[in-house]
């Protein structure tokens, strides 16, 4: 969170990109803040998580004489079942992912670009875990919404104007939700607009710490 | 009825390993992990092994317990954290990664054990991914051209098989277990529980055994966790 108080927390983030779901909606959500958002499902909406592991229907952690080693997410958290899960394998998890079947998905990212592309598997020069399924998201589901800090701890900028971090993806990032501020493209190829600012925060502090370029906010 | 029940893992695969080999294997994790299988290729010693496998192993579990006696060669994996030895192998140069996308990865296994030789996906485009492939163009959108995986060798972990190696899985371990089995020449599944034709629902096989060659029962098993988490009960 921004200092004084400003801004969003990390839970306050996950809130606001809870805010993009829809009723109906198939739902996979990335390690970290973007997790947060299964707290944040509106009351009478009906979400439906997936886990690219195997499994639609994520329901709440077990209760502790109810975890079961054969059931988790991809986090590799245990986890339990609902009335409504299914099982199925890798193959079938990513058929549906790559196929445009999954409506949303919320991730972390490292850096995103002005253009869309976005950073979020590998920093060269250290230990590379692997993209795991963070490539077939970015590719396959029609709904892309990063969750990060954002600037870096060292205070530079995550919104830049071109990623310096091997790709995840390119052009495929819709809306990036900050602790600052939430900026939204109408489509791919269509510049970033600042669509809306956390408490306490102004348009020019904002573009004071973002070196990407971006649409300000329509005049209220 | 061909016999393709076997007393042990050991024996299951006792004319099947030679260096070199490339070997599919199932798994998330731990998870719906080959266990006794990894372990009986360990105690043969076979070596220059590649694995497909989405993960490989923590240190002292699955596809790790591999890399700790130096069996294995190259990976062609997903993700790779959480391992320390696999990390200071990589970094000394001893052993060889392939990082490729967990949905490329099952699609490449899934086409290899449907006889595909390769597949356009938009997974990876414009990315490290993309170096070196063919690329194409359809209605405007570009795609990278990836490959079949066709192993020599399948290890897989299922929950029951009927004595004709129909599996059936349980919940998340399912996972990479039905695209690994299909992929390999030939197929080594162990399970928890061999239950005799007619058992189970046909309806109800995940896996038929058409694509399982030997069976082996790998009972018990102590199923390892990565990260326990747990809610509280409220009170009533």
């Amino acid at each position: 969170m921004a200092q004084d108080g400003k801004g969003w927390s990390r839970a306050q983030m996950a809130e606001r990109a809870a805010r993009e779901l829809q009723d109906g909606y198939y739902v996979n959500l990335g390690i970290g803040i973007p997790t947060l958002v299964a707290n944040y499902v509106p009351q009478g909406m009906t979400v439906t998580l997936q886990s690219e592991n195997g499994m639609l229907g994520i329901g709440p952690f077990p209760y502790d004489d109810e975890v079961d080693a054969d059931l988790i997410n991809a986090g590799k958290q245990t986890i339990s079942e609902l009335p409504q899960s299914a099982y199925f394998d890798s193959a079938q998890s990513f058929a549906m992912i790559r196929g445009g079947h999954i409506d949303l998905t919320v991730l972390g990212a490292m850096e995103v670009s002005e253009r869309g592309d976005i950073a979020n598997w590998m920093i060269p020069g250290k230990m590379i875990k692997g993209m795991g399924g963070a490539m077939d998201l970015v590719a396959g589901v029609r709904k892309i919404i990063v969750v990060m800090e954002h600037c870096s701890r060292n205070g530079d900028s995550k919104f830049v104007p071109e990623c310096s971090l091997p790709l995840t993806g390119k052009n495929v990032v819709d809306m990036i939700v900050t602790d600052l501020a939430v900026f939204q493209r109408p489509e791919t190829g269509k510049p970033f607009r600042l669509i809306e600012l956390a408490p306490g925060i102004t348009c020019d502090e904002v573009k004071s710490r973002t070196t990407a370029s971006f649409e300000m906010l329509d005049p209220a | 009825m061909v016999n393709k029940i076997y007393d042990s893992a050991s024996e299951a695969l006792h004319d099947l390993l030679e260096d070199g080999l490339l070997i599919a294997a199932g798994g998330f994790g731990l998870c719906g992990l080959p266990e006794r299988l990894i372990d009986a290729v360990r105690d043969s010693g076979v070596k220059d092994l590649t694995f497909a496998s989405n993960n490989a192993g923590v240190d002292n579990e699955g596809i790790g317990k591999l890399l700790r006696t130096h069996q294995v060669r190259k990976m062609i994996a997903s993700y790779v954290g959480e391992n320390k030895e696999f990390e200071r192998q990589y970094l000394a140069g001893e052993l060889e990664v392939e990082f490729c996308p967990q949905g490329t990865l099952a699609e490449r296994m899934r086409a290899g054990g449907a006889g595909i030789p390769a597949f356009y996906t938009r997974t990876g485009v414009g990315t490290l991914v993309a170096e070196g492939k063919e690329t194409g163009t359809f209605d405007g959108q570009d795609y990278i051209l990836e490959r079949g995986i066709f192993a020599d060798l399948s290890l897989v972990k299922a929950w029951k098989a009927d004595e004709t190696g129909n599996l059936v899985f349980r919940k998340t371990a399912r996972n990479f277990n039905v695209p690994a089995a299909t992929c390999g020449k030939i197929c080594v599944a162990e399970v928890e529980e061999i239950v005799p034709v007619g058992s189970l629902d046909p309806d109800h096989i995940h896996l038929p055994g058409v694509y399982v060659q030997r069976l082996i029962v790998g009972v018990p098993y102590d199923k390892k966790i990565e990260f326990r988490t747990v809610r509280e009960r409220e009170l009533a």
